[in-house]
């Protein structure tokens, strides 16, 4: 009896096998046409020389990355995404974690916060930059500021502060930095707070029966327990604050070279302005290398810190 | 009189914290107040009135937006895409996740795998040879390009987060399903979808939030203004009325309202996708 059980199971597995395939097929098909098939042909276009119409593809090897190797415009975008991600990770991080600190106990409207702070995340990049350009309008009517932030200026006596915040070259690339943040830190809010609410409130109590301060409770007690929360956030915030470039288009125009310029804006520009397809794709491995090399440091950093 | 000055202290601590709270708020409400202010008046009257809340309120830029800018259309087209495309990724991912969890095929960790891998590698320009590739297949401009592309965008995720929902279920229901004489698509259908509702609550969170804000691919892939979702309009409409903000900021509104709407209804489950759909990210 045993042994007819298992012939038959046997058939059906046979048969099985075919069957199952069908359930992945849609997934497989679909990732293979549009995320495998560009992510080898990217290595393959990086190599040559295109503008994206003629039939003939020009191979060049590596030149489009020595070329790229040289690009002051490119080093010059690479730093202007990390000085948006240096603003990211200390104010909007920070900021983040004071207010998800100052939620961590019993207080009432709690959930107010929680739902408020997280407003701003859920806005696409597009409205949020729209939002702040009106804000920070340098327009005039009838010799006074039209734009929130400039009238506000002159009218408390600043007037000599307000001026063209996204024309000017200086302020430009901070006011990007700072409406990301405003962007961003209520995320980086939600994810510490579920962080804080995780550590065992026991700890807290026997710190104190120890004789430990807020400081003493903060640095000795939550900031270890928070190492992997805040490693993620780390990686998350720079991962998403290199890459951010709609939140500047919307509030730079189709201005994408110059002083805000960032290194998917130069993407974007080899690729839809000088035709360059090749470069474009020799850009884009070249950014993705740095971003895998920049988390792996950060992982391996985060877990030195576990150890101690 | 110990405990006495412990409450005041405290009480005091309670207002600044909430003082402290309550104007990070505020940051964060304002410059949507100042949006909703700005789309209820004219240009005649933005230059000259500067109170909070203005002192003529006007519907006449939402009106103008909705019928001459054709926002009636725009948001048609993003509700469109979002559904259509978080349908997709549900029924898809779902029907991997479980092959990947339950069933037995030569390959499974490969394909598996691929999947994951996918999520680990950045690929900041993949958006050029993407573009190269519709444009081959004929499906610029085209509906069904941009909710192809954006299916592939999220199902990764997705069948990761299922994938680990599945393999925590007890397989009990299912074999009952199996003697009752069910087939393995009819065991997806029947038990596996229902129980896996949690999770795929968070996916269409996640995933329509992200179709309905997405701007790279449309800017790229759509530029019939039949087809154009809300985000690619509002930036066109910015570069033709670059002065009329008043209009712009009544765009503005119309994309956010119904975001915000969905977002109030349902706020705890999409507090808890987010970070989970981040965490998994």
């Amino acid at each position: 009896m045993v042994g007819g059980n298992e012939v038959i199971k046997k058939k059906i597995f046979n048969r099985d096998i075919i069957t199952n395939y069908f359930f992945i097929i849609p997934a497989v098909v679909i990732f293979s046409i549009f995320y495998i098939y560009p992510f080898f042909y990217t290595f393959k276009l990086s190599l040559n020389e295109w503008n994206g119409i003629d039939l003939h593809q020009q191979f060049v090897g590596l030149d489009n990355f020595i070329e790229l190797m040289r690009d002051k415009d490119w080093w010059a975008s690479m730093w202007h995404a990390w000085y948006i991600t240096m603003i990211a990770l200390t104010f909007q991080n920070l900021f983040a974690f004071i207010l998800a600190f100052a939620c961590d106990r019993d207080l009432k409207m709690k959930n107010f916060y929680r739902v408020v702070f997280f407003i701003p995340p859920i806005l696409s990049e597009v409205v949020v930059g729209l939002i702040w350009t009106w804000i920070l309008y340098a327009g005039k009517q009838g010799g006074e500021y039209i734009g929130l932030l400039n009238y506000t200026l002159s009218k408390i006596g600043f007037s000599h502060l307000a001026h063209n915040w996204l024309s000017d070259p200086k302020t430009a690339l901070t006011c990007i930095a700072i409406v990301h943040s405003w962007k961003g830190f209520g995320w980086g809010f939600i994810m510490f707070l579920a962080g804080l609410q995780t550590i065992d409130r026991q700890l807290y109590e026997a710190a104190r029966v120890d004789g430990a301060n807020m400081w003493g409770i903060l640095k000795n007690v939550t900031l270890p327990m928070m190492i992997p929360v805040i490693a993620v956030v780390v990686i998350l915030t720079i991962l998403g604050s290199m890459q951010a470039f709609v939140l500047i288009m919307s509030m730079m125009g189709n201005e994408l070279a110059g002083a805000t310029s960032v290194p998917v804006t130069q993407i974007l520009n080899s690729m839809m302005a000088t035709k360059r397809f090749g470069y474009a794709c020799a850009q884009g491995i070249t950014f993705g290398v740095i971003l895998i090399f920049i988390s792996v440091i950060f992982k391996k950093v985060s877990d030195r810190f576990k150890e101690v | 009189m110990k405990t006495f000055y412990y409450k005041i202290i405290k009480g005091i601590s309670v207002t600044f914290i909430h003082l402290f709270l309550l104007s990070a708020s505020l940051t964060c409400l304002f410059p949507l107040f100042w949006m909703v202010r700005s789309s209820l008046m004219t240009m005649d009257t933005i230059f000259i009135d500067k109170s909070l809340i203005p002192h003529t309120i006007s519907f006449s830029n939402y009106i103008k937006a909705w019928v001459d800018g054709n926002f009636a259309l725009y948001l048609w087209n993003s509700v469109f895409y979002t559904v259509t495309v978080v349908f997709a990724i549900v029924i898809i991912s779902s029907l991997a996740a479980f092959a990947f969890s339950r069933l037995k095929f030569p390959g499974k960790d490969f394909f598996f795998y691929m999947f994951v891998a996918a999520m680990m590698i950045p690929l900041p320009g993949s958006f050029v040879p993407l573009y190269v590739l519709m444009t081959k297949l004929h499906l610029v401009n085209t509906r069904i390009g941009y909710v192809l592309c954006m299916t592939n965008v999220g199902l990764s995720m997705s069948i990761l987060l299922l994938k680990t929902f599945f393999d925590k279920m007890t397989p009990d229901l299912e074999d009952a399903a199996r003697i009752d004489g069910c087939g393995k698509l009819g065991i997806w259908w029947n038990v596996g979808l229902p129980l896996a509702m949690p999770a795929i609550a968070v996916i269409v969170i996640f995933n329509s939030l992200n179709v309905w804000n997405e701007f790279i691919l449309a800017n790229l892939l759509l530029n019939d203004s039949r087809l154009m979702p809300l985000q690619k309009a509002l930036m066109q409409f910015q570069g033709v009325h670059s002065i009329n903000y008043p209009l712009l900021m009544a765009g503005l509104t119309i994309a956010v309202i119904p975001i915000i709407l969905i977002y109030l209804a349902m706020q705890k489950y999409i507090i808890k996708g987010l970070t989970s759909g981040a965490v998994v990210g």
